[in-house]
């Protein structure tokens, strides 16, 4: 499993291609008051459908009630909480780095060691591309920060759950899944997360 | 035949088996409404302000179960529709309103009457539509009615710009189906979350059924009374669910919560199973959560996944159709008599008796309602809005059919009673049709008096005046220090002469031996008709648990007025 925090929460969710689909996903966490650590849009492998990749931070009441917030939009197809599963996750980070003559051997000494990859030279500063999970990208940004980060832009998460050994595809993100339908995914309701409490109204 | 995108929405809606549509038009609509001209089937039903035709639509969709449709122009017309549309999302109400936006080219350019309705109704809708092509029309008009009315219902708006109403004709084609790959209304439960709940209630020795408006949505009346009458289990009404079983019957033991009947608010938190049918736990039912029906285990059966946990936690959520669960549950559920229960809840009954109106010189609010419930024979359609006389309808009127109390629950709105009873009687024209109103709610939506009279849609009016906000100042005496800061109304119009004024029946009652005669003469009177009972102006809705309390805190009477009281 990811070494994610309890507090976050990656949800994946498969969008049908229609404008203002982003806004309704966004409106939506925010009038529930649902925070999101990161968010990553893009193509899926399905025409007319995209795929969205969430780290909501949150109790696992706000992360359940998120989800099925999510499941109720009509422009939604599909969403897992991926957290408990085992993933590859990756975010891509661009890092502007101040450089000098006399540090910039050692700066890309700490690049190499990353396996990062210098994508841009300037006189005064070096552009660095570097993919992984959230914490090498943490690590890396730490070790450069003593030498000026002019610049940090960094994707967010994306995640899909690992195929299993035996060769099946395991993303129930999927077709296998679309075709199913929704009501597989919330035949099993967890029970026992609790509510908030608030004064009354 | 090649059509207009307007007249392509008259087709699609003729499709859809629509009779009726509130509306007021404006400039970027009116191809629409050129088009509409020439479809005599379509009733159009010209309201004065445009949250009247929102609510109107409500009303007849709640009056009849169908969809009901409304109508109006870009920019302020379509605001004026978001306090119905927001009553209509909170209380889960199909309804399709069909805007019209300004020409494709000029939207963005904050162009004159240029809103965007589609982003301001995001929250307060279950979905909508800017329809950019014309091709997109009959297909998001198929898709709308079968959004709004499947699933938990809700409204749908479409935003048309003027220039796909009125520009490329193509030939109108209806869609067999939908094409809606995100959109699966749940139908049956899953068997195992069936069980689960049966085996729940076969093991309860103290259960209750707190059914919700899901129970009349769902139109599961029938089953909802079997299931009760098999295990004698006895059911408690929100105010929403009003009317899912009559108020005559013997195991109905009626509304709970802030304004409920004591006895209810005390069975639940007594109990040792709710069975919570198509309710969602709203805060004015359980007071604070963490004192509710302590005892008890839950069951929680909604066809919205997201109502489960999201305020009580379920020991057993049953994902389905309401009418459809209740079919599957039937018969796994065994006989029981629940002697011990049904008794206890007897004594809770006789030793709380909630619904007693003392005597009183001034002419009571409470009089009036058990009075328009007497001369009706229950058998109305009572329109309320927000507030006491709401409260007082829920509590003295002995509803006996299913949708026969049309309030703003969830959302609260005043001023919905007027409108909204326009709509129910346009549906269900063989009912007599009584809107409620506060002096307050009615200022709010009087102007549609008009569409009334104009269409000789009639509703009786009657207002319980207490020349103020009621329950504002109710909270105002209770929790504010008697500090009636802007609740009173001293310029109130007469309302009598303003009846006349537009040219219907008025009728004032001050005194209580008058009430029975001025309800019997508005009934006997053709056509809308507005009573004016004036009634006392500090009279306070009983029992009540204050927000964000719990059962133990209940104030069941007036703590000065506390003898004398006699039933009524």
């Amino acid at each position: 499993m990811n070494a994610l925090s309890r507090e976050q929460h990656t949800i994946i969710a498969l969008v049908q291609d229609r404008p203002g689909v982003l806004t309704r996903v966004a409106g939506l966490f925010r009038r529930r008051g649902f925070n999101i650590a990161s968010l990553a849009v893009g193509a899926s492998e399905q025409k007319g459908l995209s795929r969205l990749t969430f780290v909501v931070t949150g109790d696992q009441y706000t992360v359940e009630q998120a989800t099925r917030h999510l499941e109720k939009l009509i422009d939604v197809v599909k969403v897992s909480n991926i957290s408990e599963e085992d993933v590859v996750a990756r975010e891509l980070a661009l890092i502007k780095v101040r450089t000098t003559p006399t540090n910039r051997s050692e700066i890309l000494e700490i690049i190499n060691l990353f396996r990062a990859k210098v994508v841009d030279v300037g006189t005064l500063s070096l552009v660095v591309e570097t993919t992984g999970e959230e914490e090498k990208i943490d690590a890396l940004y730490d070790l450069l920060r003593p030498f000026g980060i002019l610049e940090l832009m960094r994707t967010g998460r994306v995640a899909m759950v690992r195929g299993k050994t035996g060769g099946r595809v395991s993303d129930d993100v999927g077709a296998d899944a679309l075709i199913m339908g929704r009501n597989g995914a919330t035949a099993e309701l967890a029970v026992g997360s609790a509510p908030g409490h608030y004064e009354g109204v | 035949m090649e059509m207009t995108g307007a007249e392509i929405i008259c087709e699609s809606l003729l499709r859809e088996g629509v009779d009726t549509i509130f509306g007021l038009p404006g400039g970027a609509v009116l191809p629409f409404y050129g088009a509409l001209s020439g479809y005599p089937k379509l009733r159009h039903i010209l309201v004065r302000h445009e949250q009247a035709a929102a609510m109107a639509a409500d009303g007849y969709a709640r009056a009849t179960g169908k969809v009901g449709v409304c109508s109006a122009t870009s920019g302020p017309g379509a605001t004026n529709l978001v306090t119905g549309l927001m009553a209509a999302q909170m209380d889960s109400v199909p309804i399709v309103c069909i805007t019209g936006q300004v020409p494709r080219a000029a939207i963005g350019r904050d162009a004159f009457q240029e809103t965007d309705i589609t982003g301001i109704t995001l929250p307060v809708t279950k979905h909508n539509y800017l329809v950019m092509d014309v091709r997109d029309i009959a297909p998001a008009i198929k898709e709308a009615f079968y959004i709004a009315r499947t699933g938990r219902p809700g409204p749908v708006l479409i935003d048309v710009p003027k220039d796909v109403l009125a520009g490329d004709k193509i030939e109108f084609e209806w869609p067999d189906e939908v094409d809606l790959p995100g959109y699966f209304p749940p139908g049956a439960p899953d068997p195992r979350q069936a069980r689960a709940a049966a085996d729940l209630i076969n093991r309860a020795e103290r259960p209750v059924i707190l059914a919700g408006h899901g129970v009349l949505i769902s139109r599961a009346w029938n089953e909802l009374q079997e299931l009760a009458e098999k295990a004698q289990i006895p059911v408690i009404t929100t105010l929403l669910g009003i009317g899912a079983m009559s108020t005559e019957h013997v195991l109905n033991l009626g509304m709970p919560g802030m304004h409920g009947m004591a006895y209810a608010s005390l069975a639940i938190d007594r109990s040792d199973l709710v069975i919570c049918l198509g309710a969602r736990f709203d805060d004015r039912v359980t007071g604070r959560l963490s004192d509710f029906a302590p005892g008890a285990k839950i069951i929680h059966v909604d066809v919205d996944p997201t109502e489960f946990n999201k305020n009580v936690v379920a020991d057993a959520p049953v994902l389905g159709d309401l009418k459809a669960t209740l079919r599957a549950l039937i018969p796994m559920v065994e006989s029981n008599v629940h002697l011990d229960w049904i008794k206890e809840t007897d004594t809770l009954r006789a030793e709380h008796p909630s619904l007693f109106i003392r005597k009183s010189d001034v002419l009571l609010p409470q009089q009036v309602m058990k009075q328009i419930s007497d001369e009706t024979n229950g058998e109305a359609i009572i329109v309320t809005g927000v507030g006491q006389h709401q409260m007082w309808a829920a509590q003295h009127y002995g509803y006996k059919e299913p949708n026969s109390l049309i309030t703003s629950g969830g959302s609260g709105a005043m001023g919905y009673e007027v409108p909204a009873a326009l709509g129910a009687k346009v549906g269900r024209p063989e009912k007599t049709v009584w809107s409620i109103a506060g002096d307050g709610g009615f200022q709010m939506t009087l102007c549609d008096l008009a569409t009334a009279v104009e269409n000789n849609i009639d509703v009786k009016y009657a207002i319980l005046n207490n020349g103020s906000l009621g329950m504002v100042r109710q909270w105002q005496d209770f929790f504010y220090d008697k500090d009636f800061f802007a609740t009173i109304y001293s310029g109130n119009p007469d309302f009598v002469k303003l009846a006349e004024a537009y040219g219907i029946r008025g009728i004032r009652v001050t005194k209580e031996e008058d009430v029975a005669g001025a309800i019997q003469e508005a009934m006997e009177t053709p056509g809308p008709v507005v009573v004016d009972f004036v009634v006392k102006e500090d009279e306070f809705v009983y029992p009540m648990i204050p927000a964000g309390e719990s059962v133990h805190e209940m104030l069941e009477e007036p703590e000065a007025e506390g003898v004398g009281f006699e039933r009524a």
